[in-house]
């Protein structure tokens, strides 16, 4: 499958199966518009009639360019074959952790899935013992797996902040026992950051995700404390220290869109200009009777920011301040195998959540829905067979990825947001996909721009 | 080539093969908790390919 498109004055080509990506002429972009497999050696006859304005050994030249790459398996090259595709999650590791450190929150954001902090439930703290039953339980269901994560989320983490300090030290210890290498991060809306939170989370935590929406007035509109007053200025200058003093591991600023910034570009930009250079922003998923909600009607409006993202983006590289925007990150070379771009997130079977109480969910955005509970840290068998179903839905299993160009870059999606819109896991949302369509385009863009720039 | 530029230096059809470790990070735990993308995630053996 060959997905080809035009932006920026850039004629691309991906090649789904293998990802190679194709900067093309004029003249091998048209041609490439009447080509189906399998290739002859041969240029068609045909192609002279269809491009009569060029002359024949053009067109032969560039189909015989474009005839070297499909041989080469980087045109219309077939999908790997990647055997049992819906595994048993019995032998599955479980190895990355999204621990509900917190299911409180001192602020009230308009969009949260976690309803305000507490998950559709009593407010609660994670004790000291369930968190370190966790580690325990981690460390315990990852065999065969060294490289193991636990995030701290909530609601937010940092009320719980003494429990965070002794939960990484225990691991720290009890890691060794097991050979193992813990990656703590957390998600924080940075209210409660000072000076010895930040050190503590520049020292121990390999990536650190800092909520803010953009622009002030953005923010404030939605992010608020309980009284309803905005949180902007107090967080940035607590983001912009923690930056500075961090000296290892990732970052990321990041915020969502809603219906009423579909100009997000000016909030990615807002927050480069205050001075990050790490920046995820996404959008909002609310069902679409939500005011805030990104409807089917709303994504012209939203390609376009997206354009204008992406020539913004080109035009700092080219004057030497870029800055990387998480959704237009792609690494040609070195990305993932095509087994981690089969199985997306991995929620429910090498990913899972843990609430305050212990209770074991596919991932964070599962937790309001009980009967997806998938068992408990303090015993008794996981439902194994709910896991399989997770494990078992991937761009392979998946009739709408498996026809999809972009699938290799996307994972297959969100399960959550997924069952939140049509109550199956396994029915993408449509929204997301054309985002993500839209986004790889980007992306793809944004590398051919740099590429000439190169040149 | 005269009228094709290819940007990458190898396709991941080539580089997964003895690949599939699993010892990437999960996708959703790195910037991004309400959405999906696996395209801008690290390998972990990014040299033994």
């Amino acid at each position: 499958m060959v997905h080809t498109f035009t932006q920026g004055g850039h004629r691309i080509a991906l090649d789904s199966a293998s990802g190679a990506v194709h900067v093309l002429s004029e003249l091998s972009y048209k041609i490439l518009q009447y080509l189906k497999p399998p290739l002859s050696p041969r240029c068609p006859t045909s192609l002279r009639y269809n491009l009569a304005m060029y002359s024949a050994d053009d067109i032969n030249e560039a189909y015989g360019e474009l005839y070297e790459l499909y041989t080469e398996g980087m045109l219309f090259s077939e999908d790997v074959k990647i055997p049992n595709t819906t595994p048993d999650a019995k032998y599955i590791p479980i190895k990355s952790m999204c621990l509900h450190i917190a299911h409180d929150c001192n602020m009230i954001c308009k969009y949260c899935f976690a309803d305000t902090g507490d998950f559709k439930r009593k407010r609660s703290l994670m004790s000291l013992e369930t968190a370190k039953k966790a580690i325990d339980f981690l460390l315990e269901k990852s065999a065969g797996i060294k490289n193991l994560e636990l995030d701290f989320f909530g609601g937010e983490p940092l009320l719980n902040f003494d429990v965070v300090r002794e939960t990484v030290k225990y691991g720290r210890e009890r890691e060794k026992e097991f050979g193992k290498n813990i990656r703590f991060t957390m998600t924080t809306n940075g209210t409660l950051l000072d000076d010895e939170k930040i050190d503590f989370i520049n020292e121990h935590m390999s990536n650190v995700v800092l909520s803010i929406d953009g622009r002030k007035e953005v923010n404030d509109r939605i992010r608020t404390y309980m009284d309803g007053s905005g949180t902007y200025d107090d967080i940035l200058p607590k983001y912009k220290k923690l930056v500075e003093k961090r000296t290892s591991g990732t970052y990321y600023v990041r915020g969502t869109y809603t219906r009423e910034n579909l100009d997000f570009a000016k909030d990615v930009i807002s927050l480069a200009d205050a001075g990050f250079d790490q920046i995820s922003v996404e959008p909002v998923v609310l069902p679409y009777s939500d005011p805030l909600s990104i409807r089917p009607e709303d994504l012209p409006r939203i390609f376009e920011e997206y354009d204008l993202l992406t020539e913004e983006m080109i035009k700092r590289y080219r004057e030497g301040n870029a800055f990387n925007f998480f959704h237009f990150m792609v690494d040609l070379d070195a990305g993932p195998c095509v087994y981690k771009r089969m199985k997306g997130c991995g929620s429910g079977s090498e990913y899972v959540a843990v609430t305050p109480e212990g209770d074991v969910y596919p991932c964070h955005q599962f937790v309001e829905h009980t009967d997806y509970k998938l068992g408990s840290i303090f015993g008794g068998e996981l439902d194994d067979a709910r896991r399989s179903e997770f494990a078992g839905c991937n761009i392979c299993t998946n009739p709408e990825c498996e026809k999809c160009w972009a699938k290799y870059f996307c994972g297959g999606g969100c399960a959550a947001n997924n069952y939140n819109f049509a109550k199956d896991i396994k029915v993408p949302y449509d929204i997301a996909c054309q985002l993500e369509r839209k986004r790889v385009e980007c992306a793809l863009t944004i590398k051919a721009a740099i590429a000439e720039m190169e040149e | 080539m005269k009228n094709v530029k290819t940007l990458n230096k190898s396709t991941y059809a080539k580089k997964s093969l003895g690949a599939g470790c699993g010892e990437c990070q999960a996708s959703c735990q790195s910037a991004c908790k309400t959405s999906c993308t696996v395209a801008n995630q690290k390998c972990e053996k990014p040299n033994k390919k």
